[in-house]
């Protein structure tokens, strides 16, 4: 891949110079509010990263994908509650629960195709939505407050900001390179082939089905852990982080940032969560405009972020 | 004569009330290039469906080197070595032409859960890409984005992919179906060349690329095989002018 | 046994409710190929306008009317301005133009009318109870939805099977280009078809105003359980989406009810506790995941697809 000095990649650059060098902004100005917003639009472009893998590059439409947030953001506040607080059971065990739950998803809804994908995909949202809702034990529809952060054996402080911080960035770029590496791969092509023209696919000889399932476990897990990123931001988990609502945000960032592109959905979570907290600063009626201006980008603006910045290198 | 590399027998399909394959028996021995021809609406494509496995047969058998693949799902018979192009262009749109080629490579190369290396800077996916591309006379566009190919160009790059499976057979639906005359004798020459290391079972409407090329020919009218023969004898056939080629003098005459 | 009997009639008046969301989706579904997140934001406002023009008028009929039209006009306002241009475009565009529509909505609603929810009082004449059985009495007000949605269902069929515009909508259902190769007017078709699946949507949310608060959001849940209808039903089936809509109105409803005692026959009393709202929240869910496992165009395909 040849890096050259147009416009997606200047942005790129001056977006990941300015996430690595925010704390330092924030240690200046003593503006803990930035610090705290951009944690959650770095957590929140991971997930949104890991739905692009799927919907961007897999053209699997799955409504569900915030079911993934809910999971990895349960299992750290349901061991937290019952005084298992060490990241290093939590984690691992956030990672099986979201990849078991992504296997037997995925291995129903991708037998089916289109509208019928996004119905099943969301009807298991739903089902795990009313799981956790009835989790009496674990404050039921009211949610759960997490006392304890996940701990590392004093190797970092999860609930220093800084570190905290960095720690998500660090996901966040290890979960950009990783999504690199997949997309290029033998299993990536695959993944993108099935995507362009699945029937051509099989008659090539792939079988489709185990790559796709494998891509729809492998984005579900990433979620899961952003997930578990997101229950120590906040410190509290309830069921309204997986309806169906949020799914769509999440999709809303990849199509914003530019679907099946690698930076796109950290465009588009950085793009959406801003401009959120920036319009309502200026009005409490802010979903007035962003609703219609949902409605402008799918209209006229299809390519997203990524796109206007791809545009704009041609003329 | 010896033992066919694809047999087919008693192949049937209903689709509705509307009988697609009405028992077809066919044989095609190693080295054969075998051509179908027959009007419009007679079942050919269905009969290819049913060979490279999209459509589920009523009844009957396929066999592929003596085995029976009638129930095999449609990238194990790939695998086994049945290739197949389609008679509407069925291509990855959105990837250049080498990339197009590189995936069809990249199937018969073992399993694809490799997460790390990137795939286009895999010699042995690349190499042989290249080298189908060259047969079919694409060499010079493998950096094109497919959906920026000319019509002719589409149909060479299908031929590429199926060849690029390292097929023993290739099942081609109309090669030469929209081409121009030029590109027409293009093809006609890649098919030759190509009979002499390939068993191909061919769909075509241009009689004189069947005439030219075909080993035997078999004739399909309403689903059944009428006539099965060296080009010659089917030339000379009365069942066969009357059922097809007179049609197809008559459809001439309209037009 | 009387308390199942009762429970089998709020199921009934569930599922037609269900029916009168669906029929406007299933028809949007089946003949423009569109997901339409914002038919609950349709169902919300027949519920304010409900509540509002009641209000003001002083009479719940004449409020229901108005209400009414309301919704039809603003759904096909909607269609003209923004919807039509979606048309053609893949589901993914129509799940995030439509849920643009659905927080411009929520947020108008709530500019308008407030944060807080609003009730809508039934007229004394339909506040009453009727004996359906000796003994048994019933809110006379379920029957009159019950009454309403048969009407309208019947309504419905009548138009769709019996009349020209009935025939383009089932001939646009299953064959698109047919009908455009007919050379009617298909913007007008779609507007007439996105109008009245709005009303319908909009008399659901009427009809359900008085029993439930009136309030922001409360077409998010609806539409959901509209959609599995739908899908169950088959896209695009009116009939499928009738019998979908019932079979999953009564399922929900006997489910809440009946679980909990079921589950404690089973399990221990805790774990029942526990694990019944859960589960009887989830059956409908099920019910569509294995439906679609075993007949993956629901039940009733509609035809030629």
């Amino acid at each position: 891949m040849n890096v050259s000095l147009d416009w997606r990649n200047i942005a790129v650059i001056v977006v990941l110079a300015v996430l690595v060098a925010l704390p330092l902004y924030v240690a200046v100005t003593g503006d803990r509010f930035m610090l705290t917003l951009f944690t959650r639009i770095i957590i929140l472009a991971l997930a949104a990263m890991s739905l692009n893998l799927i919907l961007g590059y897999g053209g699997m439409m799955s409504l569900g994908h915030a079911a993934y947030l809910g999971i990895g953001g349960y299992a750290v506040g349901i061991l937290a509650h019952d005084g298992i607080t060490s990241g290093f059971v939590q984690w691992p065990i956030v990672i099986a629960v979201s990849a078991l739950f992504a296997l037997v998803v995925g291995s129903m809804c991708l037998r089916t195709r289109g509208v019928y994908f996004i119905m099943l995909t969301l009807a298991f949202a739903q089902m795990a939505y009313y799981i956790v809702a009835g989790l009496a034990r674990y404050g039921g529809d009211d949610g759960l407050t997490i006392y304890k952060r996940s701990q590392f054996a004093g190797l970092i402080d999860l609930s220093n900001k800084v570190q905290f911080y960095y720690l998500c960035l660090a996901f966040l770029f290890g979960g950009l390179y990783l999504s690199r590496r997949l997309i290029n791969s033998r299993f990536g092509m695959v993944i993108q082939g099935s995507r362009s023209n699945d029937r051509r696919m099989q008659a090539i000889g792939f079988p489709t089905f185990r790559y796709r399932l494998a891509g729809f476990v492998i984005a579900g897990t990433m979620c899961g852990l952003a997930g578990a990123l997101l229950a120590n931001h906040t410190e509290f988990v309830s069921p309204a982080m997986m309806y169906w609502t949020r799914s769509v945000d999440l999709m809303v960032m990849v199509i914003l940032g530019g679907m099946g592109s690698l930076f796109g959905p950290l465009f588009g979570a950085i793009a959406l969560l801003v401009f959120e907290e920036a319009l309502s600063q200026v009005t409490e009626y802010w979903q007035i405009i962003l609703g219609p201006l949902l409605l402008l980008v799918v209209l006229f603006a299809r390519g997203g972020i990524a796109g206007l910045l791809t545009s704009g290198r041609h003329g | 004569m010896a033992e066919a590399l694809l047999r087919i027998e008693g192949l049937t399909k209903h689709f509705g009330g509307v009988v697609a394959s009405d028992g077809i028996s066919l044989a095609v021995p190693p080295g054969e290039l075998h051509a179908l021809i027959g009007p419009n609406g007679a079942g050919k494509t269905t009969l290819i469906g049913q060979l490279s496995g999209e459509i589920v047969p009523d009844a009957g058998r396929i066999r592929f080197e003596g085995r029976d693949i009638t129930a095999l799902p449609i990238y194990r018979r790939s695998a086994l070595g049945l290739a197949r192009s389609f008679q509407i262009t069925s291509l990855f749109l959105d990837f250049t032409v080498l990339d197009n080629v590189a995936l069809a490579v990249q199937a018969h190369d073992g399993h694809s859960f490799r997460f790390w290396r990137d795939a286009r800077e895999e010699t042995r996916l690349r190499e042989p890409a290249r080298a189908a591309l060259a047969r079919v006379g694409l060499a010079d566009r493998s950096d094109v984005v497919v959906a920026n190919l000319s019509h002719g160009e589409h149909r060479q790059l299908e031929i590429a992919m199926a060849l690029a499976t390292s097929p023993r057979m290739l099942l081609l639906d109309e090669p030469m179906a929209g081409m121009g005359p030029e590109e027409s004798a293009r093809m006609v020459k890649t098919l030759g060349e190509l009979k002499q290391e390939l068993t191909i079972l061919l769909i075509e409407h241009d009689m004189e690329a069947v005439f030219a090329l075909a080993d035997r020919i078999s004739v399909m009218v309403y689903g059944r095989v009428i006539a099965s023969d060296f080009p010659d004898k089917i030339r000379a056939n009365a069942e066969v002018r009357q059922a097809y080629l007179g049609e197809r003098e008559t459809a001439g005459g309209h037009a | 046994m009387l308390l199942f009997l009762e429970q089998c009639l709020n199921g009934l008046q569930f599922g037609l409710l269900l029916f009168l969301l669906a029929a406007g989706l299933t028809l949007v579904f089946g003949i423009m190929d569109m997901v339409n997140l914002a038919h609950g934001s349709l169902y919300m406002l027949g519920a304010y306008f409900a509540a509002t023009f009641a209000a003001l008028t002083g009479s719940f009929v004449l409020g229901a009317l108005l209400a009414l039209i309301a919704t039809l006009l603003v759904g096909m306002a909607v269609e003209l301005i923004a919807l039509r241009r979606l048309y053609g475009r893949d589901h993914l565009d129509h799940v995030l133009g439509t849920f643009g529509l659905i927080l411009f909505f929520n947020e108008l609603v709530r500019l308008i009318w407030g944060p807080a929810g609003m009730n809508l009082g039934l007229p004394p004449s339909l506040n009453t109870f009727v004996e359906i059985l000796p003994g048994v009495p019933y809110p006379t007000y379920r029957l009159v939805i019950i009454a309403v949605a048969l009407l309208v269902a019947l309504f419905l069929y009548v138009v769709v099977m019996r009349t020209r515009i009935g025939m383009l909508i089932r001939a646009g259902a299953s064959n698109r280009e047919m009908v455009g190769a007919l050379g009617i007017n298909i913007k007008l078709l779609y507007t007439f078809v996105f109008g009245l699946g709005a009303a319908l949507a909009g008399l659901a949310g009427l009809l359900q105003a008085p029993i439930l608060t009136v309030q922001i959001g409360m077409g998010e849940n609806i539409l959901i359980v509209a959609f599995v209808v739908v899908v169950i039903g088959g896209i695009g089936s009116i009939r499928g989406a009738f019998i979908a809509a019932i079979i999953v109105g009564l399922i929900d409803t006997l489910g809440r009810s009946f679980l909990p005692d079921l589950l404690r026959l089973m399990l221990s009393k805790e774990a029942a506790a526990t694990a019944a709202p859960a589960l009887s929240s989830m059956l409908i869910y099920l019910l569509m995941a294995i439906i679609l496992v075993l007949r993956p165009e629901g039940l009733f395909p509609a035809s030629g697809k």
